[in-house]
């Protein structure tokens, strides 16, 4: 096997054990990662949403950038990049996350659902397959954000600082943010083990590129699938770990923190899939590319949260399956407001996809 | 995408070398991995803070 697929298969199978990890720690089941969840929950302990049960600094968020931002320095890779579209990497990151919380995860989370047996997963999945091969068909014709340019160090800087800040705040002073008291934000793993994992997640990640994204992306356009060994060993060791642990649940109903709501699964995974396209990664891949210096994705991710914080602001995101006193299962979903937010989400994504592919033609002749 | 470009290069005008200009890292990997599967070897050169490929027919 090829060294740099060994080293995306080294990194999917820490990620997946990372996850079982603080799973067993604390965390949320089937959420041992979720970069959507986890930056929703850093957006309501700040006040940008007032949903009361997911408010809580994430570790695993701070650690994946710091992670990543200390690798890139250590392997000379640090690079102050940005001028690309910021604008519109906002508006794709923020549709992205109401996407994602749509389907009720990222799709890191996706896939650990899958490894918990969790078959809406299976729905999210074809739904995200789907958004990134029409993203594909608009990169094929000439799609572009357009590119960066080298920047001052203090701009590549911005996401590590806030990151740093955010640690050091709430060491510091933890009155002064929201914290859950019940709620998935209320389930965590303890603060300083979950930070440590995710800089070693941090830092694999960077070294192999790991992406839920470019897995698909690079097979459909190339025939290139040494990104999707991340994708399967993620998969493979939450499987494994899940029976092991006798954690493992298949079905649709009333699985960990998620909705059987069929269609809004799947075009939930389609807008999120298809804006990751266009933002060229995953929700993860966007962390650690800002951990690197790219000040792009670090507005990427801004925009995550702040439409992590709409989600809640104006309830878009799904609401979980329950059951009921008599036993009886009820099926959760998204409300109408969301539905027209995950259609809107695409409408726009389509719109950038054709207009940024006109000029990526005219450019190129 | 820049391994986009050189795959439309490659594929319409099929030529014995290439030369390519990036800027980024991951460019450099996307396309030597690409040119590889395609019969191509890769020669790197970093220029400041730009790389310059150039594929050869094997």
């Amino acid at each position: 096997m090829k060294r740099e697929n060994l080293l995306v298969l080294l990194a999917g199978i820490c990620t997946g054990l990372a996850a079982l990890a603080l799973t067993m720690l604390g965390n949320p089941a089937n959420m041992g990662f979720c970069i959507a969840c986890f930056e929703r929950d850093i957006a309501g302990a700040v006040g940008l949403h007032s949903a009361a049960k997911v408010q809580y600094v994430r570790p695993e968020i701070i650690g994946l950038v710091l992670g990543s931002a200390v690798t890139a320095l250590i392997a000379g890779e640090w690079k102050a990049r940005s001028g690309s579209s910021p604008a519109l990497r906002f508006v794709l990151g923020a549709f992205a996350m109401i996407g994602a919380l749509a389907f009720l995860g990222c799709p890191l989370r996706m896939v650990i659902r899958l490894g918990g047996g969790d078959l809406n997963a299976v729905v999210g999945l074809i739904g995200f397959a789907l958004g990134i091969f029409i993203g594909t068909r608009f990169v094929r014709r000439g799609f572009t954000l357009q590119r960066s340019y080298p920047a001052r160090r203090t701009d590549g800087a911005v996401l590590p600082i806030i990151m740093l800040g955010l640690l050091v705040l709430f060491v510091a002073a933890p009155a002064i943010f929201r914290l859950s008291t019940e709620g998935p934000g209320s389930k965590h793993a303890p603060f300083f083990l979950a930070l440590a994992i995710a800089l070693v997640i941090g830092a694999l990640a960077q070294r192999s590129r790991l992406c839920m994204v470019g897995g698909l992306r690079d097979t459909m356009m190339f025939g290139d699938a040494h990104l999707l060994w991340g994708f399967a060993a993620i998969f493979v060791t939450v499987l494994v770990g899940n029976l092991i642990l006798h954690k493992f649940s298949l079905g649709f109903g009333a699985q960990p923190v998620a909705h059987s709501s069929h269609l809004w699964n799947l075009l939930g995974m389609t807008l999120c899939g298809w804006a990751c396209v266009l933002l060229g990664g995953c929700p993860l891949r966007q962390l650690i590319l800002a951990g690197e210096g790219n000040g792009d994705c670090a507005v990427t991710v801004l925009g995550m949260i702040v439409g992590a914080a709409l989600a809640h602001n104006f309830a878009l995101a799904g609401n979980p399956d329950s059951v009921n006193e008599a036993g009886e299962l009820v099926v959760g979903g998204i409300s109408m407001a969301g539905k027209i937010a995950v259609l809107l989400g695409l409408a726009v994504v389509l719109a950038v996809s054709v207009f940024n592919s006109r000029l990526g033609a005219k450019k190129n002749g | 995408m820049p391994v986009v470009m050189v795959q439309k290069e490659l594929r319409s005008s099929k030529p014995d070398t290439l030369e390519v200009m990036v800027d980024d890292r991951c460019a450099v990997e996307n396309i030597t991995r690409f040119a590889g599967s395609q019969g191509y070897s890769v020669k790197t050169e970093t220029l400041g803070t730009e790389y310059r490929l150039t594929l050869s027919k094997q």
